[in-house]
């Protein structure tokens, strides 16, 4: 039996917590009130120490990305809270921000005392308008009591944050297409080098983190990093939000520590496959993570463990297909998904991808043959890597994957040899 | 050689920023550090008011944002939520993606298709609704999913959905 860790969720269902009475009243803004006792370096050191890693996808240490920010500051910092969450199987972020607003703000005027920024932005998905609503009026008790504007707590420290709609693009979700896109422009990524922590949003140094990553840091500061590091594996610590979707008869979002089972996931807060079925496969953090067959789904839901196991943890969001699944099919979803969202900038992306659909689509057209299976295996190798963002990969990947491990499912397609 | 008409001054006259439109986007321009940040949300509120992003709205944005109406064009083209076209008074977007389509969208398609007689993409003669398909809404855990207008509509089956549209009128 696995037992649910509720630090981020533990408001869930609670009413009232974006008024900050409330909030404080659970031991809210202790956190901040501690972190603002310590210099920034010093917190940013704590948080290098809790080993806290980035929540959206990449599982990059936090403090160590706020550390890529310039020593001297000769013009404005900025910080960004990525909350354009869309990558389907993925809806974990969207529980913070309605259910525990403050809890994202705080931890957002601790990430801003930490990296000296000036303001904040969360950029929120478009679709998402009553969460803006939710997270506008959250932010506007905050300056009430003196947790956000000038001279916050008499420290001296002036911070705010502004919300902005996204308009329906997950490559916004991309960290320098999310800052083109509060740029006002179309939201394709940028080339790299320079990093944001350098050059970012008005070219000024920008961090860009996940809602839930800065959630986790009201709990780093009011309990120390050592705390922290209690849950979790060595590698990575915390709690991680899993959201379960697809055949199960409990679908929803859960919070366990990092390094959980994800059998044990399925089976105990998942409530396993529905209707009696038995399971096929398993997606395991959101449909860019390569897919898992039901005897590979033994394992540690981590960033390292998930690597080991030939996926990823991505960002939690976990799939679950029960055995009439067609394999086919999902594949098809997917890359619907990867060529309507690719930005276009990159050839192998809009090009490579397109051409994936066409043969998927040719295959479940029954007009498939099975060379085409073969040219999607290489084209697929040949997108990875060539793109100059991760959304080429993603795509690619994922369908690379499938096909790899249900074979038979595409071949049993190709009707006319 | 033929020069193509400006998209941008169709019925000119018809599509004019509302004083509280404009107002908001002036004061929205002067709150981020930079004025072509507020180009997303002037977006939205623009759509608010006519349903859709009439061509002729936006030289006028581009006057309130100090920038050119290409510039604006090319973000408008670019995010899937802002409409170049009139939609419905009830724009219906279905997710078709994984999670939703592992637990029946495909029905729900079909189902919303045949009630308002319309395919994915058009709009009933009435104007009342649109239908469209969208990818990925960030609702998986309550699939299948839809959206009316603002409005999230979760854990969708068929009897659901012709409640829904009676409540619609």
């Amino acid at each position: 039996m696995i037992e649910q860790k509720k630090i981020l969720t533990r408001h869930v269902g609670v009413k009232g917590m974006e008024k900050v009475e409330n909030y404080e009243r659970d031991g809210g803004y202790i956190g901040l009130k501690k972190a603002l006792e310590k210099t920034p370096q010093e917190f940013v050191e704590e948080v290098k120490k809790s080993f806290l890693r980035g929540r959206g996808g990449a599982g990059f240490p936090t403090g160590f990305k706020w550390s890529f920010l310039p020593k001297e500051k000769d013009r404005p910092f900025y910080l960004i809270c990525n909350a354009d969450e869309g990558e389907p199987g993925t809806f974990k972020d969207r529980v913070i921000m309605e259910h525990d607003p403050l809890l994202l703000i705080e931890g957002m005027t601790i990430a801003g005392y930490a990296t000296r920024s000036d303001l904040g932005f969360i950029y929120i998905r478009g679709e998402f308008k009553w969460i803006a609503e939710i997270l506008e009026r959250a932010i506007q008790n905050a300056r009430n009591a003196n947790y956000l504007g000038k001279n916050i707590l008499g420290k001296g420290f002036d911070f705010d944050i502004l919300v902005m709609r996204g308009a329906g693009a997950y490559i916004c979700g991309e960290e320098t297409a999310l800052i083109e896109s509060l740029e006002g422009k179309r939201g394709q990524p940028r080339v790299r080098p320079p990093f944001p922590a350098n050059v970012g949003l008005y070219g000024c140094p920008t961090i860009v983190n996940n809602v839930e990553t800065f959630a986790c840091l009201p709990f780093i500061a009011r309990q120390g990093a050592g705390t922290f590091k209690l849950m979790g594996t060595f590698q990575a610590s915390g709690t991680k939000l899993y959201g379960i979707s697809g055949h199960v008869n409990k679908p929803g979002v859960y919070e366990f520590p990092m390094g959980t089972n994800l059998k044990d996931m399925i089976q105990y807060a998942g409530g396993g496959v529905r209707n009696g079925k038995r399971l096929k496969a398993i997606i395991p953090g959101g449909v860019s993570a390569p897919i898992l067959k039901a005897d590979e789904i033994d394992i540690a839901m981590d960033f390292d463990s998930c690597i080991k196991a030939n996926t990823m943890l991505g960002s939690g969001g976990i799939i679950v297909m029960d055995e009439d699944t067609s394999i086919p099919e999902v594949a098809e979803a997917a890359i619907n998904f990867f060529v309507h969202e690719s930005c276009g900038q990159c050839v192998p992306c809009r090009e490579g991808l397109q051409k994936i659909q066409q043969m998927l689509s040719d295959l479940m057209n029954g007009k498939g043959k099975k060379e085409h299976i073969d040219q999607i295996l290489t084209l697929s190798k040949t997108i990875g890597g060539a793109t100059l963002c991760p959304l080429g990969d993603a795509g690619s990947m994922a369908i690379y994957t499938m096909i790899t491990k249900f074979r038979d499912e595409f071949e049993a397609l190709v009707t006319n040899e | 050689m033929a020069v193509s008409p400006s998209p941008y001054q169709t019925e000119a006259s018809e599509y004019v920023l509302s004083d509280e439109v404009v107002a908001k986007i002036k004061q929205l321009a002067a709150q981020f550090p930079q004025r072509n940040s507020a180009m997303l949300p002037a977006l939205h509120l623009i759509q608010d008011q006519f349903g859709w992003i009439p061509p002729a709205t936006i030289p006028q944005l581009a006057q309130l944002l100090h920038t050119t109406p290409n510039r604006i064009y090319g973000v408008v083209t670019f995010y899937t939520m802002f409409n170049l076209k009139p939609v419905g008074k009830y724009h219906i977007q279905v997710c078709r993606n994984v999670s939703c389509s592992l637990l029946g969208a495909k029905h729900i398609i079909e189902h919303l298709s045949r009630k308002l007689k319309i395919k994915p993409g058009e709009t009933t003669k009435d104007k009342k609704f649109t239908l469209s398909l969208v990818e990925c809404l960030g609702a998986c855990g309550m699939a299948p999913v839809m959206m009316i207008n603002d409005q999230y509509y979760e854990n969708l089956d068929a009897k659901k959905v012709d409640a829904i549209l009676k409540s619609l009128k």
